[in-house]
């Protein structure tokens, strides 16, 4: 008896990158032209006259308890969620770039407290961690980009420093130490660049993981709290009337799962094209 | 006589491998106590197989291993007493591997002009100028500058990289294997281009190199290296007409020959594999694979004597006829 | 004269890529007689390996077989069905490659290895296996065989691994041996034993020997004749002795003329290496007519548009040049 022979659902790498750059886009167009697009005010709007409106022609995804539009919350719920996303993103790529790229090049005792760093912040749960700062800061948008980029470093340090450590003995590195650059020049100018595949990658991803964190954070109360309209508190608040009022949840659902698809595509598409070892990169 | 550009005194690099796990630390002996000198304007050849120590020794030249004991000498000073960037300017290197050795992500022209604006040359024109001689000296044209290493064949690569060597002008060269990594018909064009550069600019060489058919045709002097020491040194002539060391008679019996002209006969062949440099035979460090060993060679080391001014072997029968 | 071992008629490799089909190897013939040692040389990319590859059956995509025939004792293999390759190969036709550490299992121990040869091919038993492969390394000269056994690659040197590659290869006494590069990662003085080792082993057991390398004294040396291959064509083919003596193609002038010889300095003093212009040219771009027209110091406008035949040469050699001598 034949195996069974499932389709292949692999993309290759470019339409990876147009569809989940499209998806991405589209997030981004929104958020930029939420005022625009937006019907109402997300906040102030609320007449409870509509409160728990099904979608409908007035209302294309319906209201919630406060009587919102929860279309125009979903569009300048584009705005935190991305915000979120990059600026933690950007934080966790300094840090741990920064950290590996040194770790690797210097080695010696450096490289041990990196790695022991590493080991610890990658053994401990990312989103008790980002919990524990929260609780320190306060709840806020500022502090929960700062608790999100200093959770999620690992990866990216991980990645850089085993970077460095294969390029290492590349006879242009070698060159330029012979030559006088110093240990950062050689570092940022010489090994960063070439390195940047890999990271710009795992960065992308990360913006994914990060909405995906900011939604469970305000689920729990402790990101972006109400009336702001976050994708997750929108979803927090939506939690009694699931069965209720579904589309209080659906749409917010929606609208974090095609961000975090298109965001994993376009990484997976980046990856593809910049990896030359990728086994689904075409010859 | 001129002052040496290098001099190398009792040199050794020792490293300590392994630890708890992996059966007791030992000391690797990379390179164990090696004196040469180079003078301004010479060509010293350094032949060697794995594990001899010559690509140590190169990097304790640059200053990029510290040696372990021995002096090392640029233009009578201390490397120790001179200044990363002051070495920087007085030896340089071109690589083996023309495909690994330059910047993938760096046009030819910041190859080349980012190294004099570390060292302090600021003025645009400066730079242009110095970066487009440097590029007709090695035989690539102006208008490649822009780009980049992987649109250029591996000898245009090696090509890029001696440029990147000789643009500091500094006074030494080290050359290892500059030509191993390129196609065989491509050879010659960057041999004749290292010699005339020589002569043009004035420098010095140490070509390392295990083809002793190149090494024969570009050196001054010669040293011979094995397990870390050096077995014989000489002048060209006196290495390839008159070699006294079993080690450097075999390496020439190992060449192919089909011209009969080589000075040794296949009797002259060594036995057996290489030993590792971790664990040297005691005695002479040949004496397992060498053809003419006796009951000395494993107990005592042969010192490095004369057989003619200028001309040193260690072998406890330098003066035997040969076989 | 006795019918040849190997014959290699008008043999044509393309390479499929998906904008072209290329050329990569044209018009090869040669012949190898039983016990000959015959030696092909090129530069990288002349695609030597893959005349090599193609005798073994082992072209794969891009690569395939375009045209030819390849004869192994007056039967045509070129077509054969896998099941019939395996036969082949390891028992009639066995090869070694450049780097032993790839090709031998790193999970495996050496000798472990060298039986699986017995147990294939003859149908032995492991313990009879075994035994036989300590015999086979005893005859490569490795010392302490019954030791080594044991061991596994990564324990072994490049010489020892690559003496244990000649065991695998010898163990069933196949009738040709190709060797592609076998010695080029190997020290000088190991590479010279190697070569000694697999020319006497040849000769005790009356196995043909197909070098491939890029060095032209050494295949000199081992072969009886040799063939030069430049941008996928054979250019040249003579005795051994007579092409270090009198090479007639510009190509094999120029390669032999290009490298500095030892004892070249003691009897002439230094002489300025005589290039030969340009680069190799890559499949993609082979010129037309004579490939090597562009870089021919002899070169006249028939090289550049007529490609040469074959001009047949004394004692069973030939050039491809419409200038040779």
């Amino acid at each position: 008896m034949r195996p069974l022979k499932l389709p292949r659902l692999k993309l290759s790498g470019g339409t990876s990158l147009w569809i989940g750059g499209g998806l991405v886009a589209l997030a981004i167009a929104v958020a930029i032209a939420a005022p625009l697009i937006a019907r109402t005010d997300p906040v102030m709007d609320a007449n409870l006259m509509n409160a728990e409106i099904p979608p409908g022609l007035d209302f294309p995804f319906g209201t919630d308890a406060q009587g919102r539009d929860i279309y125009s919350r979903i569009v300048y719920g584009a705005r935190i969620s991305l915000t979120v996303g990059v600026v933690s993103q950007i934080l966790n790529s300094l840090i741990g770039v920064t950290l590996g790229l040194t770790a690797g090049y210097w080695g010696g005792w450096w490289d041990d407290v990196v790695t022991g760093l590493t080991n610890l912040m990658l053994a401990i749960p990312s989103l008790i961690f980002a919990l524990a700062i929260m609780a320190i800061l306060g709840p806020g948008l500022v502090s929960l980009v700062i608790a999100l980029g200093l959770t999620a470093w690992s990866y990216s340090c991980r990645v850089a420093r085993a970077q460095v450590l294969s390029l290492k003995g590349q006879g242009y590195i070698q060159a330029a130490r012979i030559l006088g650059y110093g240990d950062l020049r050689i570092m940022f100018t010489q090994i960063l660049p070439n390195i940047l595949g890999p990271l710009i990658v795992i960065a992308t991803l990360g913006m994914g993981g990060a909405i995906l964190s900011e939604a469970a954070l305000s689920f729990l109360g402790l990101g972006i709290r109400p009336p702001f309209p976050s994708w997750g508190s929108m979803l927090s608040e939506a939690r009694d009337q699931i069965t209720t009022a579904p589309w209080l949840s659906v749409f917010p659902g929606l609208a974090i799962f095609f961000t975090v698809l298109g965001l994993n595509l376009m990484g997976d598409g980046l990856r593809d094209i910049l990896d030359p070892q990728s086994t689904t990169r075409r010859t | 006589m001129a002052e040496p550009l290098l001099a190398l005194d009792d040199v050794a690099v020792h490293f300590t491998v392994g630890g708890v796990l992996a059966g007791g630390v030992k000391i690797l002996k990379a390179v164990d106590g090696v004196t040469l000198d180079v003078k301004p304007g010479e060509c010293l050849g350094l032949v060697g197989e794995s594990g001899c120590g010559k690509s140590t020794l190169a990097l304790a030249i640059m200053g990029l291993v510290p040696p372990t004991r021995g002096r090392l000498a640029l233009e009578g000073n201390d490397i120790k007493t001179i200044d990363r960037m002051a070495t920087a300017r007085t030896v340089q290197m071109v690589f083996q591997d023309p495909y690994a050795s330059l910047n993938p992500r760096q046009t030819v022209r910041r190859t080349l002009a980012d190294p004099l604006r570390i060292h302090g040359v600021t003025d645009k024109a400066e730079l242009e100028g110095r970066v487009a001689d440097m590029m007709a000296k090695v035989g690539l044209r102006p208008e490649q500058a822009d780009r980049y290493p992987h649109e250029f064949s591996g000898g245009q690569r090696q090509r890029i990289g001696i440029a990147r060597a000789l643009i500091l002008r500094p006074k030494l060269v080290i050359c290892d294997e500059p030509v191993s990594a390129l196609d065989v018909s491509i050879r010659a064009q960057i041999i004749n281009l290292l010699l005339d550069l020589k002569d043009e600019m004035g420098l010095s060489y140490i070509m390392i190199s295990h083809d002793l058919g190149v090494v024969e045709h570009v050196s001054d002097r010669v040293a011979v290296m094995y397990l870390g020491r050096i077995v014989e040194q000489g002048s060209w002539r006196e290495i390839f007409e008159d070699p006294r060391h079993p080690y450097t008679r075999a390496l020439i019996a190992a060449i192919p020959d089909p011209f009969h002209r080589a000075a040794v006969t296949a009797k002259a062949k060594a036995k057996g594999e290489i030993a590792s440099a971790l664990n040297p035979p005691p005695g002479c460090h040949f004496h397992p694979r060498c053809p003419m060993k006796e009951d000395r060679c494993a107990s005592e080391v042969p010192e490095l004597g004369a057989v003619a001014p200028g001309h040193v072997a260690a072998c406890h029968f330098r003066d035997r006829h040969p076989i | 004269m006795t019918a040849p071992l190997l014959k290699v008629d008008d043999l044509h490799i393309a390479l499929s890529t998906e904008s072209a089909t290329y050329n990569a190897v044209e018009k090869v013939s040669f012949e190898i007689g039983r016990g000959e040692a015959f030696g092909l040389v090129g530069e990288s990319g002349c695609g030597k390996s893959i005349t090599a590859l193609s005798v073994m059956g082992l072209l794969r995509r891009p690569l395939s077989l375009g045209g030819g025939k390849i004869v192994l004792d007056g039967e045509e293999i070129q077509d054969a069905s896998a099941a019939e390759w395996r036969r082949l190969r390891g028992k009639r036709i066995a090869m070694i490659f450049q780097e032993p550490m790839t090709a031998l299992n790193p999970l495996s121990p050496v000798g472990r290895q060298i039986a699986e040869m017995f147990v294939l091919h003859q149908g032995a038993g492991w313990t009879e296996a075994m035994d036989r492969a300590e015999d086979a390394l005893r005859q490569v000269q490795v010392p302490s065989p019954e030791r080594r056994i044991r061991d596994f690659p990564h324990q072994l040197s490049g010489g020892m691994r690559q003496r244990v590659m000649i065991a695998i290869a010898l163990a069933c006494g196949p009738e040709l041996l190709i060797a592609d590069e076998p010695t080029t990662a190997l020290d000088v003085t190991v590479q010279a034993e190697i070569i000694d080792l697999m020319a006497a082993l040849c000769a005790a057991k009356g196995t043909a020997i197909l070098m491939i390398s890029h060095d032209l004294g050494l295949v000199a040396n081992m072969c009886r004749r040799v063939a030069v291959m430049y941008a996928g064509r054979i250019v040249e083919q003579q005795a051994a002795d007579a092409i270090f003596a009198a090479p007639r193609h510009p190509y094999t002038q120029g390669l032999i003329n290009s490298l500095p010889r030892l004892g070249e300095r003691s009897r002439r003093g230094r002489q300025r290496l005589q290039e030969i212009s340009g680069v190799v040219p890559s499949i993609a771009g082979y010129p037309s007519g004579c490939r090597f027209n562009p870089r021919c110091a002899a070169v006249t406008e028939v090289c550049r548009e007529v490609s040469p035949e074959i001009t047949p040469l004394p004692a069973d050699g030939l050039v491809r040049c419409h200038h040779h001598g």
